[in-house]
């Protein structure tokens, strides 16, 4: 760059002499006459900074760095994980314990979503008390606010993706805050979950919403908060005129640029350093039946947890919702409420006290929740105890979701890894894989009892082999990649129903490579009781896969 | 800026990015791909057709899977074949008006021991490792490079 952009700065045609020296600046003119990325570098990087290159305004530039980078490792996760409640646990687990860098990649997703906070208040603190908003920037500071929002947003959607005991509980309790808001809350709290309790419908939203909906608007919003700041300048120092800057001015290339891309880069090691040594915790799954779990939210929303301790009854609406929405509504409005071309701080002492006083009053309560938990001894004592099975279960090796649990698509299991919490899991999920026909209720087999049943399923089951469904449909209609599973399709489809389906399949069944069936009279029978009988396994189903099938003649 | 700022990322995370998404042709999977061969030596009628029962390792998850394969007798050694298609894949089934292996996608077809007789697959139906353990028929099961004259394992 440094000896490109210089050598285009004058025009192609005025340069032809010099351009056919170097082929490399040949190279260069010939994409910029196609492109015009020449005019598109040197608008980027010639910005005038009034009053030069400073520190202070590294910011916003390492919230863009972060947020590519939260987008390049948010990708990086949704190549392995899996939003749903039984399997969204594990996929992670996967992704932590198996996959290549996966933890560190995982730690600096989030890592990175502490740090776009963090460097956001910075950008926040720094423009506030430099009154950057002044001077016909008023849009431009309110897409900065609801940038910020959407932020928080990411930040809370995405702790529960992972659904373990932490993020399940911070869900939770997020969701039922958004329930207070009057009149629209309840609603609210029913769409956010996708009904009254937190389950497999609150994971697809707040999936949804972390993965598509808010980076959308932050991609959307942050390209008009860039354009809107270049349109308006930066504003520069605090005795800089917000309007007409007087203070002569630097171009953002080359120093404002180092600054900002050592400050970034720092940033990245700081966040690469955590990663690698001090890993994100992953802990036990979701949990909802375990009422003696103590959440905690993220530190970001410490203050916001403590606060609504202080909050009782018929006030609760006042302390979760309206001085929130007034401190908000005060924040976006400031450029409106703070006029006049006066910036520095000293001389506006009404909002930068203002300010001052609410980021003192969120500290103290933060370090108020924290000191609460500590002082008392018994909850100290739990929430030591939940971090150290978090540290072990994060240090246990990995164990796969296991086939009997997810192809079976058994409720039974789920309810039973929830309802006798995440310890028993890898129990559970042993004994099922060495006897998959244990979890098959015995209530089940007491229809095919029968002693004529049980004969008519055998033949059909040597049917159905002798045809050769098994290749596609597995053995004991299990399912291949091939063609799907038949288990349970009796509680689809009647005998009759099958047997014309099977007669004549529809288009689809055609397309995925099923032919019509053509069978004796005789066989028919066998087969469609032996179809409709399968059940979660097919040890079951033919009471006798010990047995060895011989080829059809 | 925002290309400036997205190449510098890149460089930086291009490594670990590159292990994690590149991971599947590292993995090497420690399970155990020997099934027995479950058959009573009085039902054996040639070619046999088994399921074998493996589990096997699905990402994240474990599946149980039932592959096919045919058991040859001759004398008192057993043989064992897998019925993947060396074409391009498809199950072969027998055929017992023809005597032959069929395979329904393309029509290829194999002798009962397995050789190919006529259509587009290249080499015989694979053979798969056997040996004898307690009295019981072990397979070791594989799936091999489709539509190669040799027969090569693959992961």
């Amino acid at each position: 760059l440094k000896g490109q952009v210089p050598a285009s700065a004058s025009n192609s045609k005025s340069d032809d002499g010099r351009a056919k020296s170097s082929s490399g600046a040949r190279c260069w003119n010939w994409i910029d006459q196609r492109t015009g990325v020449d005019r598109i570098l040197r608008h980027s990087l010639d910005e005038p900074i009034p009053g030069g290159a400073r520190f202070a305004y590294v910011f916003g530039s390492a919230l863009l760095f972060i947020f590519v980078s939260q987008v390049v490792t948010g990708i990086c996760m949704a190549l392995y994980y899996v939003p749903a409640p039984t399997i969204a646990h594990v996929s992670v687990d996967y992704i932590v314990k198996e996959v290549a860098a996966g933890s560190f990649l995982r730690g600096l997703h989030s890592y990175g979503s502490s740090a776009m906070i963090i460097v956001l208040l910075m950008h926040f603190a720094q423009t506030f008390f430099y009154g950057s908003y002044k001077g016909k920037r008023e849009i431009l500071w309110m897409s900065g606010v609801v940038l910020a929002l959407l932020v928080f947003g990411m930040a809370f959607t995405g702790s529960l993706l992972p659904w373990d005991q932490k993020g399940f509980f911070a869900g939770s309790v997020g969701s039922d805050i958004v329930g207070q808001v009057p009149l629209i809350g309840e609603g609210l709290r029913l769409l956010l979950r996708g009904g009254a309790r937190m389950g497999a419908l609150t994971l697809s939203r707040f999936y949804v919403l972390h993965v598509f909906i808010f980076p959308a608007f932050v991609f959307f919003l942050a390209a008009i908060h860039i354009a809107l700041f270049r349109k308006a300048g930066p504003a520069g120092p605090i005795h800089e005129d917000p309007v007409r800057p007087v203070l002569s001015a630097e171009a953002f290339y080359p120093r404002q640029v180092l600054i900002d891309m050592g400050f970034a880069l720092l940033v990245m090691v700081v966040l690469g350093v955590l990663s690698h040594f001090v890993p994100i915790m992953l802990g036990p799954e979701a949990n909802p039946a375990d009422s003696a779990y103590l959440p905690r939210p993220e530190w970001y929303f410490l203050p916001m947890f403590q606060w609504l301790k202080y909050w009782e009854g018929e006030l609760t609406v006042i302390g979760i919702f309206v001085i929130p929405s007034i401190l908000l509504g005060l924040l976006f409005l400031m450029p409106f409420l703070d006029r006049g071309t006066e910036r520095r701080p000293w001389r506006r002492l009404v909002p930068v006290g203002g300010l001052f006083i609410v980021l003192v009053g969120l500290l103290w309560l933060g370090m108020m929740s924290r000191r609460a938990d500590s002082r008392d001894s018994a909850i100290a004592a739990r929430i030591a105890r939940q971090k150290q099975q978090e540290i072990l279960y994060f240090h246990s090796p990995f164990q796969p979701n296991s086939a009997s649990t997810f192809v079976a698509g058994d409720q039974n299991i789920g309810l039973d890894r929830t309802a006798t919490g995440p310890v028993a899991a890898p129990i559970l999920s042993d004994s099922s894989r060495s006897k998959a026909s244990a979890i098959v209720p015995a209530d089940r087999s007491v229809a095919t009892s029968d002693r004529r049943m049980a004969d008519l399923t055998n033949q059909g089951e040597k049917i159905y082999q002798s045809y050769g469904c098994d290749n596609c449909h597995g053995k004991g209609g299990a399912g291949t990649s091939q063609a799907s599973s038949l288990i349970e399709i009796g509680r689809q489809l009647s005998a009759s129903q099958l047997t014309s389906l099977l007669e004549n399949p529809t288009d689809a069944m055609v397309a995925g490579g099923m032919p019509p069936v053509a069978l004796n009279d005789n066989e028919w029978t066998p087969l469609v009781t032996f179809l409709r009988n399968l059940k979660r396994s097919g040890v079951e189903a033919g009471g006798n896969s010990t047995t060895p099938v011989p080829n059809p003649q | 800026m925002i290309g400036l700022v997205s190449t510098f990322v890149g460089a930086l995370l291009s490594v670990p990015v590159l292990r994690y998404i590149l991971y599947p042709l590292t993995a090497r999977s420690d399970e155990s791909d020997w099934a027995e061969a479950r058959f009573a030596a009085s039902e054996i009628q040639m070619p046999l057709r088994l399921t074998l029962d493996l589990r096997q390792r699905d990402g994240w998850r474990e599946v149980d899977s039932h592959p096919v394969v045919y058991i040859l007798k001759t004398g008192d050694q057993f043989r064992a074949m897998s019925a993947i298609c060396p074409h391009l894949g498809c199950t072969v089934s027998w055929d017992m008006g023809r005597e032959q292996f069929v395979c329904p996608c393309h029509a290829g077809a194999f002798s009962p021991d397995g050789v190919n007789l006529s259509g587009p697959p290249p080499r015989p139906l694979d053979a798969l490792e056997t040996r004898m353990a307690d009295g019981k028929l072990m397979v070791r099961y594989q799936n091999f490079r489709p539509d190669t004259r040799r027969k090569e394992a693959t992961l």
